[in-house]
């Protein structure tokens, strides 16, 4: 894993984008601190952005599934998976990230 | 030889006789019967009723009722400029002016009336006209725009004669109202309601003399100030440029009368209750019809007359003509009126229930049984709004509540008299006589949408009259088939834009993060978070980029700067009234050229520059703040550009100075976040090159002032503005123009341009004229004073972004790196730059 930044620089409900090893990586932060990592390249716009989208959540049933929204055309990704929740046969990788002692650390492919 | 089938002659092809026609398609006459329309017009039928409009497009065809295919596909031919001369009932033969002439079998006679001229010493001046066809209202026109014409006077002032004076108004003349009676409109309000309506009328600047008999025009000497002296009886004149008589309208029964019809005393071809003659086979339908003695000047009467018509000759004969109520809701010159049955209180015995308020200039009286039962009669003027459930209890002749005042009081819980409680057969709309029944049916049908309505019942799409409660049925039948009806955000807040704007204000929320505690579920999303976002910046005037609103914002916002399709941002900086000077214009060049940005002119009078990177921004933006520009929110929803044209500093035609006051008012409203984006035009003069009638806001100088427009759109789907108000000085036109946008702001659903909100606004533009002009929600001062809240605490929002390290922070594309994003590329195109495709990109990175 790799320390990208201290948690304080990602304001929370928003996001940044790491340079990870080559790979560029959205890291979002949510008001509750939880933390997601993301590829930053949007399939559909093929622009390194989505570090820039918002975060949104859609409830199914029970259960609330958290996303962002790409700025350029919308489509949305769920955090957790990667997923994308416009077109089933979209995914884009997602990574292991973590909070330790003020700092975030950004891992390896899920 | 061919045998022809029987022939059926219509005359005239005006509303009725179109109407006719339709309903003889409907019930296939065309196949028993070879159909011949003959009309006086050299123009197929077109809506009269919304004749004054033209004025503001001055298109004919946005007018037309006639789909001319159909006519053609059903095989009736249509005859234009053919006027009948002569009815020959022995021969049962019609000719015409042009010299052709038609045998029938059957004869609809549907020659409407014509307007009413007092015979008047003078009334034949080239300056004096009528008001029913577009022919007249094109001489109307001409006559106006004639140089040196100031000033128009409409002889009349009934329902007519008011919509005449209204479109001389906005012709741009000083208008004036003469009746002969004491009071207007006294066919269909009492005393106190006509005093009332006088009373407003001439608030908006509108001369009305009553009680004046004309007895002669008089054409003035060559060289006087005005064309016409209009002398009366009790030796006062009037000076004025142009006459309009609406004196009331005249059956045309003279076809009748030449061919020995039975007409009545007071003219109309006399018809019983199946619209025929005293000739079996003639009919006559429409406004040259007696019938009861009455004439109607209405239109939904005379298509109840065309459709029983049809049915009679189809062979269904039980369909009987049985009179048709007189029940009228207008909008005039802004002025609300509602007339209901016995408006006058002549019903024997009856009782009044008056409520007057001579603040908001409010007028209303019920009329009942002297048991207070039934309801026999209303006035309303100033406010309408009861007018839809007043007629359905009078039509549908209802038992009326205990009190039947609360009917018209203000603030008193009305009685429950909802859609619910009429019957299947209460007739929702009177001019195509829809009743409550076919309404929930076509809605059983699938019509989900008022459009959907309009299409299938032709309900709401005469007078729109009828338009609410259609509304009110479709939501009650929605409900009844157990569909929820609901204008929700998301499904992260259950209410509307506007509700959730008031809740912001009323509880002084400052961040989503309160607002989603106290009214919403989950967690946001997209569409929540900028619109809570608009919707707090409208209200507090926050940085957006403050951080907890930064989370809200559309990327546009957040990086106060439009994101392009490869990732970079565009740079606009604001050019306030399109008026820019060489030092700027060498600055914007050089800002260009330093950081590689291509250039190009916008449409709305100003330079964009683009394909700036993130971490650029910053240093593009100190670069022009310190040359004096500010941000120009092409990102934002907010106010983008004031387009101007030179006006009367440079150009001979100009009236006032455009440039000057498009500049006021871009300082004075930028930065005012709103529902969309909103654009201003102003013009110098009627020639109108900054295209202000396309602007949400619109201002074109007059020699008096200046006259507002609103609503207007460019766009996806272009929408003329309006006028709002004419002859505005500077002060109270900025006084509206505040009313108005912050009563948008407050009242839009997320992402509505003006121009979609305004058509969606029950009451239309009589009722913004209401709010803004009027103040009858008395709102605003309140509006007032929280627009000049938004303009005393603007900032450039860059200005205050790169003085902000905090801020600053975020224009960077990697949190842990300096580099630039590999993945922006570009190439050369016209000597400048753009975006490189993703083919290009794989051959210079491969
Ligand atoms: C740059 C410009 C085109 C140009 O090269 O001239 C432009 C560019 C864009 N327009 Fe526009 N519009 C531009 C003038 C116009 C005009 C003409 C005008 O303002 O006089 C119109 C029609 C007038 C009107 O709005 O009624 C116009 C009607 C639209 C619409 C349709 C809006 C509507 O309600 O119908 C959109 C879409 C939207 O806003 O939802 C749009 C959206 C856009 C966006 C923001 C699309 C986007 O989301 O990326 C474009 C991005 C601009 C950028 O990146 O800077 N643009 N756009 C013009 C900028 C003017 C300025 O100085 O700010
Ligand atoms: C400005 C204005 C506003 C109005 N507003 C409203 C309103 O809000 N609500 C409402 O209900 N009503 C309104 N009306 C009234 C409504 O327009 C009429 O009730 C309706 O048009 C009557 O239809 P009609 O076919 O009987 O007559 P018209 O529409 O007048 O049609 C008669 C046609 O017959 C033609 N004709 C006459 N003689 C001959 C001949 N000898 N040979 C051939 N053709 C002939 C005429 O040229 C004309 O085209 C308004 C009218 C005007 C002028
Ligand atoms: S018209 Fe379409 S392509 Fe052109 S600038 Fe406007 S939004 Fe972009
Ligand atoms: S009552 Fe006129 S359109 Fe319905």
């Amino acid at each position: 894993m790799q320390k990208i930044c201290s948690l304080n620089d990602i304001v929370p409900e928003t996001g940044v984008c790491a340079l990870v090893d080559g790979l560029q990586i959205a890291v979002f932060r949510t008001r509750n601190n939880h933390l997601f990592a993301l590829n930053n390249y949007d399939p559909f716009s093929h622009t390194n952005v989505l570090s820039r989208g918002i975060i949104g959540g859609h409830t199914e049933g029970e259960q609330e599934i958290l996303y962002v929204a790409s700025p350029i055309y919308k489509q949305r990704f769920n955090l957790a998976t990667g997923q994308c929740l416009d077109d089933e046969t979209v995914r884009i990788p997602c990574y292991a990230v973590t909070e330790q002692e003020g700092a975030v650390w950004v891992g390896g492919v899920l | 030889m061919l045998i022809s089938k029987p022939q059926l002659i219509v005359i005239g092809n005006g509303m009725v006789g179109h109407h006719f026609i339709e309903q003889a398609i409907e019930h296939d006459l065309q196949h028993r019967y070879d159909i011949h329309v003959l009309s006086a017009e050299n123009r197929p039928a077109y809506d009269r009723v919304y004749l004054s409009s033209y004025f503001e497009h001055k298109d004919a065809e946005q007018l037309n009722l006639v789909d001319l295919e159909a006519y053609a596909a059903a095989g009736i031919t249509l005859h234009l400029d053919e006027k009948v001369t002569e009815l020959n009932a022995e021969q049962k033969t019609v000719s015409t002016a042009a010299g052709h002439l038609y045998p029938y079998d059957l004869l609809v006679i549907a020659t409407g009336s014509y307007p009413f001229v007092p015979p008047i010493e003078g009334k034949d001046h080239t300056h004096c006209h009528v008001y029913r066809t577009i022919d007249d209202l094109d001489a109307i026109l001409a006559v106006a725009q004639t140089p040196h014409v100031k000033s128009g006077v409409v002889v009349g002032g009934g329902l007519l004669g008011l919509e005449a004076a209204k479109a001389l108004v906005t012709l741009g003349l000083k208008t004036y109202v003469v009746e002969f009676a004491p009071q207007l409109m006294g066919v269909q309000l009492d005393a106190a309601g006509g005093e009332l309506l006088k009373k407003k009328i001439e608030d908006l600047g509108v001369t009305v003399l009553t009680g004046k008999n004309t007895q002669a025009i008089i054409e003035n000497a060559a060289g006087s100030d005005t064309f016409l002296t209009m002398q009366f009886t009790d030796d006062t004149t009037l000076d004025t440029d142009l006459i309009v008589f609406s004196a009331g309208i005249r059956p045309d029964d003279s076809l009748g009368r030449q061919a020995g019809l039975a007409i009545g005393q007071r003219g109309g071809i006399i018809i019983n209750n199946a619209c025929q003659t005293n000739l079996p086979d003639v009919y006559a339908i429409g406004e040259c019809a007696l019938w009861d003695n009455k004439i109607y000047g209405l239109v939904a009467p005379g298509y109840s007359m065309a459709k029983i018509c049809a049915k009679q000759i189809a062979g269904q004969s039980g369909q009987r003509f049985e009179g048709a109520d007189m029940s009228t809701k207008l909008k005039l010159m802004g002025v609300d009126v509602g007339s209901i049955g016995d408006a006058q209180a002549r019903t024997k015995d009856s009782l009044s229930f008056i409520y007057q308020n001579p603040k908001t200039g409010v007028y209303k009286k019920l009329v009942t049984s002297s048991d207070s039962k039934r309801l026999l009669g209303a006035v309303l003027v100033g406010d309408t709004e009861d007018y839809g459930n007043l007629l359905q209890l009078f039509l549908n002749d209802m038992d009326l509540p205990a009190q039947p005042e609360s009917l018209i009081l203000p603030n008193v819980e009305k009685p429950a008299m909802g859609v619910d409680n009429l019957p299947d057969t209460a007739t929702i709309c009177s001019c195509y006589n829809v009743s409550k029944g076919a309404i929930c049916a076509s809605v059983e049908q699938g019509a989900m949408t008022l459009e959907a309505i309009k299409a299938c019942t032709k309900a709401s799409t005469g007078c729109g009259g009828c338009s609410q409660i259609v509304k009110d049925t479709l939501v009650s039948q929605l409900k009844k088939l157990g569909f929820e009806v609901k204008n929700h955000l998301c499904e992260h807040f259950p209410y509307s834009r506007q509700e959730l704007y008031h809740l912001v204000r009323v509880e002084n929320i400052h961040t989503f993060e309160e607002l989603l505690a106290k009214h919403g579920t989950g967690h946001g999303c997209e569409v929540c978070k900028p619109t809570a976002g608009s919707i707090f910046a409208s209200c507090w005037n926050e940085h957006v980029l403050d951080k907890p609103l930064v989370g809200l914002q559309d990327s546009n916002d957040y990086y106060l700067g439009n994101i392009q399709k490869d990732g970079t941002y565009s740079v606009v900086p604001r050019v306030t009234g399109g008026e820019i000077n060489a030092q700027k214009l060498i600055v914007l060049g050089e800002v260009a050229r330093d950081f590689g940005l291509y250039t190009k002119i916008t449409g709305g009078q100003r330079v964009d520059l683009f394909g700036a990177r993130i971490e650029q921004l910053p240093a593009i933006w100190e670069r022009l703040i310190n040359a004096g520009f500010e941000s120009g929110h092409a990102y934002g929803k907010s106010l983008r550009t004031v387009k101007s044209c030179v006006g009367s500093t440079w150009c001979r035609y100009g009236v006032d100075d455009s440039v000057g006051l498009a500049i006021e008012l871009e300082n004075r409203y930028k930065g005012l976040r709103s529902p969309h984006k909103i654009k201003f035009g102003v013009s110098g003069c009627t020639r109108e090159c900054a295209e202000a009638q396309g602007k949400d806001i619109g201002i074109i100088a007059t020699e008096n002032g200046w006259n507002l427009y609103v609503c207007g759109n460019a766009g996806m789907r272009p929408r003329h503005a309006e006028l709002f108000a004419a002859d505005l000085d500077k002060a109270t036109l900025i006084q509206y123009i505040d009313r108005f946008l912050m009563f948008y702001v407050r009242t839009a659903d997320r992402l509505q341009r003006t121009s979609v909100w305004r058509e969606k606004i029950e009451g239309g533009l009589e009722y913004l004229q209401n709010v803004v002009i009027h103040d009858s929600l008395n709102l605003a001062a309140e509006l007032e004073q929280q627009m000049q809240y938004i303009v005393n605490t603007y900032e450039c929002e860059w200005k205050a972004a790169i003085s902000d390290a905090e801020k600053l922070k975020r224009f960077k594309h990697f949190v842990n790196s300096e580099q630039p994003d590999s993945n922006i590329i570009f190439v050369p195109e016209r000597d400048q730059i753009r975006p490189a495709t993703v083919e290009e990109k794989a051959l210079i990175e491969g």
